[in-house]
């Protein structure tokens, strides 16, 4: 019998709408307990939480773990160990490994690797197409069977618009959802950045906003259609966070995510860091109304989740230059302190729809035990630290990889420790 | 409440279910029951439609329909010309109608029409005089198909009304599965399609059938469970992403088909494809009326040669 | 045959209740003495069933032992089925059962009237088509002359001359609910049993 208590910290619970200085307890890695002054027996170890927040774990729908096949970027051991360190619990990995996770004895393999590590849950996520090739399905049925939450190409648009349709459809029988990265390629034009005069001005190529709303639009009346469950991943445009509201007031099955950089940078931030590819990400970091638009959308319950949509790569691939670097940052390390910082301390959003965004609205959005503190959840728990200050410092982070733009920014709040069925996986110790 | 069998078929063609009103269909049934028997003597042939001529227009691949036919129109003594695909001249740029025109010239008394256009039989039932019957026109209907399905199924409960069919596969170009939802719907039966999304055409609620994403749930009580075959189309896993999938998924093995009821029967309109869609114990299993289905084909079939015919002569009455 | 449907009134009865027992009675008695009670009794649709059942039942209790009964429905043989009726107007089928095979039997049609004799010629063709009798043999309860075919009947209840433009109604209870033959003035009815 395993037990811990996490001692009066201020439990920030949206499942069950708490917000108070309270005892949770944790029992053979399960929630026992929420409540103020539990009794428990002398001899249960106690994490002393007063003045730190205590949150149901948090979930991220899409971390890239790169194994098996990119093991010099990341490896499930290294990915995970980034995500308690980053305060996640749980972790969604990407389909977009080496061979493509679009067969069940792939699945297993995550699966199996992620418990061996022992340290976050890891939920894979199944291909929608056979290696990720856009025409043909990819066997659904049988990777649910190994535990897939959902399905999606990864960071691959899927063009031809029948396929997303019988994706949608098909997918229903396994009652899961397809999540989508929204992009029309041949609008993006081999753009490098947000299009506007900002990328006119410093003469890189740009990809205009109409080539994430165009999708956003088509797949959300494919999603009318055929009624099959959508997810929209790291929506970056103002328009297209309007699509996504209608739609849901319509009641199309439609959730979405949102990254960091989507709400915390600028094709201006871009602009003045002289082309380094660190700030090439996909979608693109749009102008400061979209930012706007992604802070709104975050506080109006159109967005569902923020994500750290963790995209490693390796030292070389970020030395090459702007054209020719790979798109993507890493964020399991920096995403919680980012939200913290630049959502909670700005009053953009409050604590309870912070932890929404980053455990209960994942949790619901495919389905995954946790986000919650009530008994008999897992026994998942984030703890946070306010005052908190660190200087992100990728040199000392836990993945592998380093790409972030993020290096040097000075963060007030952090997570100080993470639980994962009822063991402490992270601490941070002052 | 039973239906009451009609006199007569009111038109001279058989094109659809859905031109047939629930009174014709119990004649239907009610004469294949009568004819039956013919197959168990020793001399299988009546003389009843002696001199007529059938020509069997196959404009795509069949044999074991094409030869069911041919079976039951010989039976009843009548004679029977096969023009098949590549073999008629539709395949050098001649039209539909022509065709149908220039055989019509040997003036056959009926014309059984296998075509990959929808309402192909329709236009020719309005064009020529002969008794038009569908063997199959594209993803539209096969009449015949569905009439000895009900045949089967009243052979075995004794009643269509109330019975609960479950039709499982490629439900969104089955003719098969359309013809069968309309004749059990007007019959009274519970027609359950089990598909997924992705095989089922859209809406399909609204011909009156219950729509399941997943085999298990229609398999609840069902009383009938009807097969599908099931392929890979040309353009590759577009609806599906694989035959070993679609296997694990939704095919009717021993575990499943103990969902249905008791007593509950498996049928398949052929050809099977073993170990796709259904496994070889439950398609060779004691309640396994496919072979049934085939017998009772021929019976149907001429059934409806049976009651088209007339129309050339004066009738006498007799003592 | 009889033409159903017609009017009742202007009708003569031939034959009461108890004149068709005796009838019938007489006509078993005749079947016995010719071929013994080793026979099977085939009635045609419709009111030739129940005539071969009451034979059966009158044999039987003379014999002591059972005779097998059949019943055949002629429609698929008949002259006038198939092309020479109207459009898509065809008789109604009806069931034939023959309990036992008919190879080397002696077999009795029984039917109600004989009138043309085309019922019987396509009674004949279906029986070819079902076996290979030792002898087939015709056993009505009314022979009502008209012959268009060459066809006697073997046994007969009754013999009566009547006139093209007349009509002979036979009922029995099995199916009309009472016994008894009429004849009558009538129109031909365009179908019949």
């Amino acid at each position: 019998m395993s037990r811990l208590l996490i001692r009066n910290g201020r439990v920030v619970d949206p499942s069950q709408a708490i917000d108070q200085d309270m005892d949770v307890l944790l029992v053979d890695g399960l929630v026992e307990a929420v409540g103020a002054g539990l009794d428990v027996s002398a001899d249960t170890p106690v994490l002393e939480a007063s003045g730190h927040v205590v949150a149901p774990g948090f979930i991220d729908l899409a971390a890239h773990l790169c194994e098996p096949g990119y093991e010099h970027k990341e490896t499930i051991a290294t990915g995970c160990l980034a995500a308690v360190a980053g305060g996640f619990t749980a972790v969604c990995s990407t389909a977009d490994t080496d061979p493509v996770n679009d067969d069940p004895s792939v699945t297993r393999f995550i699966r199996e690797q992620a418990e061996d590590v022992d340290l976050a849950r890891v939920f894979p996520l199944g291909a929608v197409t056979r290696n990720l090739n856009g025409e043909e399905l990819a066997e659904i049925g049988e990777m649910t069977r190994e535990g897939i939450v959902a399905v999606g190409d990864a960071g691959r648009p899927i063009t031809n618009s029948l396929l997303m349709r019988r994706a949608l459809e098909y997918a229903r029988s396994f009652d899961i959802p397809v999540a989508v990265h929204p992009e029309d390629p041949g609008l993006s034009d081999r753009g490098l950045m947000h299009e506007s005069a900002v990328s006119t001005r410093i003469g890189l190529r740009g990809m205009p906003s109409a080539a994430e709303t165009v999708v956003i639009a088509r797949d959300l009346a494919l999603a009318n259609a055929t009624r099959g469950r959508l997810h929209i991943r790291h929506v970056s445009t103002a328009a297209g966070f309007a699509l996504i509201r209608t739609a849901k007031d319509d009641g199309v099955r439609v959730t979405c995510d949102v990254a960091p950089y989507s709400f915390c940078l600028t094709d201006e931030d871009v602009a003045g860091a002289t082309y380094d590819p660190n700030w090439k990400t996909n979608p693109p970091m749009r102008s400061a109304e979209d930012v706007d638009a992604v802070k709104q959308a975050l506080r109006d319950g159109t967005v569902d989740a923020i994500v750290s949509d963790h995209q490693p790569h390796h030292q070389d691939d970020k030395e090459l230059d702007f054209s020719e670097a790979p798109f993507g940052i890493v964020g399991l390390e920096t995403t919680v302190s980012l939200a913290i910082d630049r959502l909670l301390r700005t009053e953009v959003l409050d604590f309870a729809r912070l932890v929404q965004l980053l455990s209960t609205g994942p949790a619901q959005t495919f389905r995954l035990p946790g986000g919650s503190l009530k008994r008999g959840e897992p026994g998942d728990v984030t703890i946070l630290d306010l005052d908190h200050r660190t200087t992100v410092d990728p040199a000392r982070f836990q993945s592998k990889s380093r790409n972030t733009p993020f290096g040097g920014w000075e963060l007030s709040g952090a997570p100080v420790a993470t639980i994962v069925g009822g063991r402490i996986v992270w601490h941070v110790q002052d | 409440m039973p239906i009451e069998s009609a006199e007569a078929l009111t038109g001279k063609d058989v094109v659809g279910i859905a031109q047939l009103d629930p009174g014709e269909i119990q004649l239907i049934l009610n004469t294949a029951g009568e004819l039956l028997e013919v197959a168990k003597r020793p001399i299988k042939k009546v003389p009843a439609l002696r001199g007529a001529t059938v020509v069997n227009l196959f404009m795509e691949a069949s044999t074991r329909t094409r030869f069911s036919f041919e079976v039951a129109e010989k039976r009843l003594s009548a004679d029977t010309l096969n023009f098949s695909a590549s073999s008629s001249s539709v395949s050098k740029g001649e039209t539909l109608v022509d065709t149908a025109r220039n055989l019509m010239a040997m003036a056959p008394d009926y014309i059984v029409i296998r075509h990959p256009n929808v309402g192909a039989p329709h236009r020719l039932a309005e064009v020529v005089p002969a008794s038009i019957i569908n063997a199959g026109d594209g993803i539209n209907e096969h009449p015949t198909q569905a009439l000895l399905d009900a045949f089967t199924m009243r052979q075995r409960f004794g009643r269509l009304e109330g019975l609960k069919v479950v039709i499982a596969g490629d439900i969104r170009h089955s003719r098969v599965a359309r013809s069968n939802a309309f004749l059990l719907n007007k019959m009274g039966a519970e027609v359950r399609f089990a598909a997924p999304a992705s095989l089922l055409p859209v809406e399909v609620e609204d011909l009156g059938v219950e729509t399941h994403l997943r085999l298990e749930p229609a398999l609840e009580g069902a009383d009938v469970v009807m097969m599908l075959r099931i392929q890979l189309e040309r353009q590759g896993a577009v609806n599906f992403p694989s035959l070993r999938e679609y296997y694990d998924f939704f095919a009717l093995t021993e575990d499943r088909l103990a969902l249905a009821a008791p007593d509950a029967v498996v049928m398949h309109p052929g050809p099977m494809n073993r170990g796709v869609e259904i496994d070889s114990l439950v398609a060779d299993g004691e309640r396994s009326l496919i072979l049934n289905q085939v017998t009772n084909g021929v019976a149907v079939r001429m059934a409806i040669l049976y009651l088209l015919a007339g129309g050339r002569g004066e009738s006498t009455a007799d003592s | 045959m009889t033409i159903d449907g017609v009017s009742r009134s202007g009708l003569v009865q031939i034959m009461d209740e108890q004149g068709m027992e005796f009838t019938i009675a007489r006509m078993a008695a005749q079947i016995v003495e010719r071929d013994g009670g080793d026979i099977m009794l085939v009635g045609i649709h419709t009111r030739g069933i129940p005539l071969a059942d009451r034979l059966a039942a009158r044999i039987a209790e003379t014999t002591g032992s059972e005779v097998t009964v059949g019943r055949l429905d002629i429609t698929l043989y008949r002259d006038d089925v198939g092309p020479w009726r109207p459009a898509h107007k065809q008789p109604v089928l009806k069931d034939t059962v023959l309990p036992k095979s008919i190879d080397n039997r002696i077999v009795y049609l029984v039917d109600d009237v004989l009138y043309t004799g085309r019922t019987i010629r396509a009674a004949l063709g279906t029986m070819i088509d079902y076996g290979r009798t030792r002898a087939v043999r015709l056993a009505v309860l009314v022979d009502r002359g008209h012959r268009e075919l060459p066809i006697a009947a073997d046994v007969v209840g009754k013999t009566v001359a009547t006139s093209r433009s007349e009509d002979v109604q036979v009922h029995l209870r099995e199916v009309d609910g009472d016994d008894g033959v009429w004849i009558g003035a009538g129109e031909e009815a365009e179908d019949a049993d």
